[in-house]
């Protein structure tokens, strides 16, 4: 495995390539096969020339701006970078400080039919009964397991993008206490809680009896999450599917994770590619000291407050053309599998592991929309 | 630097030739074979390229198809790409080329999102297909997802000569 360590950062000399698209300017006498709405530059020009001098009818003005409106290429996303939310100011940093420093797999949920909060007691002891039931059936065995569990649902409160988003839950299952002391709390064996996060593209198209909880997160043994998956799915008519995180969307997170204003630095921002080679798979683990990362970034970054394509292909370019330097390895060639800074770390198959209390709503939020493009 | 120009040439009696450019050897390699093996009208030959511009020292017939290999895995097969279009000249661009986007199955694989290509086919205005060269099996058309005998059919149907 090859390893580049922070010691590379002292000299740390990074050439901005300038990586725009070509747009060469075609003067094309006939059209093509495939109808764009959008006008040739001549014609807009003369269009142009036509509304100063001759002053065009309203109808030919309405119909140049249209055309120049819609084009079917579809614009590349800009992206808020995740910021101290107004509502997280209300969550209490304890209750929320056991959801930190734990590896989270991710799965995309459809909406829950007839879901309610109220019923969380008797959702409890439902799933408890489920559980003790799917064990005794030998379905999941552990040699020498405690049939002795407790499973309890709560609300999440706080963990929300906008008011219109519904409630966080949690399920937790316990190993409930053989001893008959009151104080002793069982041992919690598996995690998981549902959320949603500036889910308005969902939460706009489904009827009053759906609720929207996009977002699952599991930290436990896979047997019980694939054990209340089952429960889920039958009581209220959903489907579960995991979640990857494809190398582009991991490239985003990087952008925007070392954008955050971090007043200590945790941990060393770093990158892991898996080169495509046989006999045996290559990877290359490249780190960073977090300052420089987020002092390129700072060089990189233009618009306040907001993340685009073009910034996120340079940051990345950037660190491809450094290595690339060093080491004549095109690593833009290579998948990028792994991301891991001071806010949070990533894996393509789907795992989390956030490490910032100030930017879990911004995290989340991300996770949210990938999750919501996988439903649909 | 040789600009790559289409009717610079004499054309071949009853010949038409394919370019392929990309990085991905072995599936260039494996689309050129597949190619080969289907019947076609016209003898056809299909060369095969890193990138441009080509060497000027091999004599070669004139080419009537470009078709460019994205790799949609790879960031480095799109810059090569991009890189490539600066030595073709303009007048290849009324409908000797097209773009060929593989690797559009995994969607968990890739680093390229699909609107990069189609942005890049639109401002070429040329054709863009989807495709999984690394797949055996036979997907539908034209969105991601066609196997190695829709790819060829597709990229045969553009070319006047040839007729399959």
């Amino acid at each position: 495995m090859l390893r580049v360590g922070p010691g590379l950062a002292a000299d740390f000399i990074f050439c901005p390539v300038v990586r725009s698209f070509s747009l060469q300017y075609l003067c094309l006498e006939t059209m093509d096969s495939c109808d764009t709405p959008e006008s040739t530059p001549r014609q807009r020009a003369s269009s142009r020339l036509k509304d100063y001098f001759i002053g065009a009818t309203p109808l030919q003005k309405r119909l140049e701006s249209v055309r120049r409106q819609t084009s079917f290429v579809p614009t590349p996303p800009r992206r808020k970078i995740p910021q101290c939310s107004q509502l997280q100011e209300d969550v209490d940093p304890q209750k929320v400080a056991f959801l930190l420093h734990k590896q989270w797999t991710l799965y995309s949920l459809t909406p829950l039919y007839k879901f309610s909060y109220t019923n969380l007691k008797e959702y409890s002891k439902l799933l408890g009964a489920f559980i003790a039931a799917e064990k005794q059936k030998g379905l999941a065995v552990e040699v020498g397991e405690d049939f002795n569990i407790k499973v309890i649902f709560s609300a999440l409160l706080g963990m929300k993008g906008t008011q219109r988003d519904p409630e966080a839950f949690l399920v937790q299952i316990l190993s409930k206490s053989q001893l008959p002391s009151e104080n002793r709390e069982g041992k919690v064996l598996w995690t998981g809680w549902f959320c949603c996060i500036f889910g308005d593209s969902l939460l706009e198209t489904v009827s009053e009896d759906f609720t929207c909880l996009p977002l699952f997160l599991a930290n436990g043994a896979e047997t019980n999450t694939a054990m209340i998956g089952t429960w889920f799915q039958k009581t209220f008519d959903c489907y579960f599917s995991p979640l990857a995180i494809n190398a582009y969307n991991l490239s985003w997170m990087a952008a925007m994770w070392t954008a955050c204003k971090m007043d200590h630095y945790m941990a060393t921002t770093e990158f892991l590619w898996s080169v495509p080679c046989s006999p045996q798979r290559l990877d290359i683990s490249y780190a960073i000291h977090p300052e420089d990362a987020k002092a390129l970034w700072d060089s990189v970054h233009k618009t306040p407050g907001e993340v685009t394509q073009e910034e996120v292909d340079l940051f990345m370019d950037c660190l491809y053309s450094h290595f690339h330097r060093h080491f004549k390895i095109h690593l833009s060639a290579t998948r990028l599998v792994r991301v891991s800074t001071s806010v949070a770390s990533a894996h393509t198959d789907g795992k989390i592991k956030i490490l910032c209390h100030k930017y879990l709503i911004g995290v989340l939020a991300y996770l949210t929309e990938l999750a919501i493009f996988q439903i649909e | 630097m040789s600009v790559l120009r289409p009717l610079d040439k004499l054309p071949g009696l009853n010949t038409a030739t394919i370019l392929l450019v990309g990085t991905e050897d072995a599936l260039l390699q494996q689309l050129a074979d597949a190619m080969l093996k289907e019947d076609c009208a016209s003898e056809l030959k299909v060369h095969l390229a890193k990138s441009l511009p080509l060497p000027s020292s091999v004599t070669r017939p004139r080419i009537d198809l470009i078709m460019f290999v994205v790799n949609l895995h790879s960031k480095y097969s799109l810059r090569n790409v991009e890189e490539s279009l600066h030595h073709v000249d303009a007048t290849f661009f009324l409908g000797k080329v097209g773009f060929l986007a593989t690797g559009a199955g995994r969607e968990s694989h890739c680093s390229v999102h699909r609107n990069t290509v189609v942005k890049l086919a639109h401002t070429y205005r040329s054709p863009l297909l989807f495709c999984d060269l690394e797949v055996a099996q036979c997907f539908v058309g034209l969105s991601p997802g066609c196997g190695h005998g829709t790819a060829y059919q597709a990229t045969l149907r553009q070319h006047p000569t040839c007729h399959s």
